[in-house]
């Protein structure tokens, strides 16, 4: 077995165990909920649980490329993709499950406390921009679009400020959660200083002129 | 001469997984987060089976808390009000004092010891007194009350209650001329209350929790000191062997596993209200048209039967619909201002 051969099969064995370790938790929930088996408030439960797992997935995608420099093992990076795509499906049903079966569709309602509540609004916002990424995921898009496919995804750092701001914003009293999620956003953040300074002085010097 | 061999199977003291740890296992399992599909489907799966395939700990069965049957004369006027299951009532409980998770409650609460139980009543009043345990069943004849009970986090429930007017046992205890507001405590026991003890599962409030009510609040004939629920005693996820039920007021007023009341010339600092000024008002009552600052109070998720797709949104009524019955106690008052 050449070494080329063992780094597509590592890829292969990751990728394996990402898509169990994501659908398998997901599909388990749904089958709990649908069946009533779910806790006494499934709405709840689902809500929670996607939304918490959207974020543990941004988190585990940023996780990646410091991982790779460390560990010297750039084939990580082949993952980075379907991490992503993962954390923005536990968003989209995050969001679904909020209109579906929390509001159940009263869509004035959702408009209304999407524009009223901040922390509400800041998680749209996060999740508009993640299906921004999403959608141009793609690699014939990612041609296409050229220079511009890299700025558009160093929003991702933007988006996981939000989603960290988002989940404090939402909890009743309990913060030592979510200011642990705050820590590691900022540990992970810290590792791409130099390039988050050059990406905010290049905004800044824009501004100026 | 006794030779004692080890059996194998035998377990040293060494080997018992400490209590605490073991009560708090499925925060632990869930405290893991995303480590991949075992971490998380065990957690899932603890949440609501016995056992998972991924549970580390053995399949020891949790004891049951014991809760005895109770004689009361039913309500007959709210009979047709849809019920939420009991199984419901007492899985799903906002008791931070056993953690700050809905289903914490029923999974921490079950080795809460009620009895002895001391009550006492006092403060501004002429004769104070103390309960024990048989005389929160006793004292007084027992009634149900079905009544709605809403969350300021805006999902509600119907609730059978078994209790007695709280204004019966103030009348007994004859409140003073000073006597404005009643204030009320919970126990304080971190030893059997785990929230109490870490912040974390407890959910970050200052303990033990107060609430309190205006002395026409406190005496308004729906007001409830309840002992039971579904004809049984209260289980101690729903707040055993004592607890207040306000049902025109959001459910964090109806304060549980109550050890003091006091009549008390001055307005009481609540808990919530003391965490979170702008959100939790001293007076809480229930009303679609002033929002929590972070969510709309319009309508409510009523819990009933029913999963994922039970289409249960109702419209909030103002007072939670008891309007007949206290609104006058609030008249000329700017309910946007006493929240």
């Amino acid at each position: 077995m050449n070494a080329k051969l063992k780094t597509s099969t590592k890829v292969l064995l990751l990728k394996v165990i990402i898509h169990l370790s994501a659908l398998l938790p997901l599909l388990n929930l749904y089958y709990l909920a649908f069946t009533d088996q779910l806790s006494a408030d499934p709405v709840q439960r689902v809500i929670h649980f996607t939304g918490i797992g959207a974020f543990n997935l941004l988190l585990i995608t940023l996780l990646v490329t410091p991982l790779a420099k460390i560990l010297k093992q750039g084939y990580l990076l082949q993952v980075r993709r379907l991490l992503g795509l993962y954390a923005f499906s536990y968003a989209l049903f995050h969001v679904l499950n909020f209109i579906s079966f929390d509001l159940q569709f009263a869509w004035s309602l959702f408009f209304n406390e999407v524009v009223k509540r901040p922390y509400i609004s800041i998680g749209m916002a996060a999740f508009v921009l993640l299906t921004l990424l999403a959608i141009t995921s793609h690699n014939a898009l990612r041609r296409k679009m050229g220079a511009s496919w890299q700025k558009l995804h160093n929003f991702n750092y933007l988006i996981v400020i939000l989603v960290a701001v988002h989940f404090y914003w939402s909890v009743k009293s309990e913060l030592i959660s979510p200011m642990l999620y705050i820590l590691l956003t900022i540990i992970l953040l810290a590792f791409r200083h130099r390039k988050i300074k050059s990406l905010l002085l290049l905004l800044f010097c824009k501004g100026k002129k | 001469m006794l030779i004692k061999f080890k059996n194998k199977d035998q377990l040293k003291a060494s080997d018992v997984t400490d209590e605490s740890v073991y009560l708090q296992r499925r925060q632990l399992v869930k405290n893991m987060g995303f480590l991949g599909a075992g971490a998380i489907l065990s957690s899932a799966i603890a949440k609501n089976a016995q056992a998972g395939f991924f549970d580390s700990a053995p399949a020891k069965k949790d004891t049951v808390f014991k809760t005895t049957e109770l004689k009361f004369t039913t309500d007959t006027k709210n009979q047709s009000l849809i019920k939420t299951p009991e199984n419901k009532i007492i899985t799903h409980n906002n008791f931070y004092e056993f953690g700050a998770q809905k289903n914490q409650p029923a999974e921490l609460a079950q080795n809460f010891n009620v009895d002895p139980w001391q009550l006492t009543i006092s403060g501004e009043c002429e004769k104070p007194i103390m309960l024990d345990y048989d005389d929160l069943t006793k004292m007084f004849a027992l009634e149900e009350r079905i009544y709605r009970l809403r969350c300021v986090e805006t999902w509600s429930m119907v609730v059978p209650w078994i209790g007695f007017s709280l204004a019966e046992l103030l009348k007994k205890v004859v409140p003073n001329s000073s006597a404005k507001y009643v204030q009320f405590e919970t126990l304080y026991d971190p030893k059997q209350m785990p929230g109490q003890a870490d912040r974390r599962l407890g959910g970050g409030i200052s303990y033990p929790y107060v609430e309190g009510l205006r002395l026409d609040e406190a005496m308004n004939p729906l007001t409830l000191m309840s002992v039971g629920l579904y004809g049984k005693t209260l289980p101690p996820q729903n707040g055993a062997p004592i607890r207040l039920v306000v049902p025109w007021k959001y459910g964090f007023k109806s304060i549980k596993s109550i050890v003091s009341i006091k009549l008390v010339s001055k307005q009481p600092k609540t808990t919530w209200q003391q965490l979170a000024p702008n959100e939790y008002g001293f007076y809480a009552n229930v009303n679609p048209n002033h929002d929590h600052p972070r969510w709309s109070q319009a309508s409510e998720r009523r819990i009933t039967s029913g999963g994922l797709f039970a289409r249960n949104r109702i419209e909030t009524l103002p007072f939670n619909g008891y309007g007949e019955q206290v609104a006058h106690l609030y008249k000329g008052m700017d309910l946007s201002k006493y929240y």
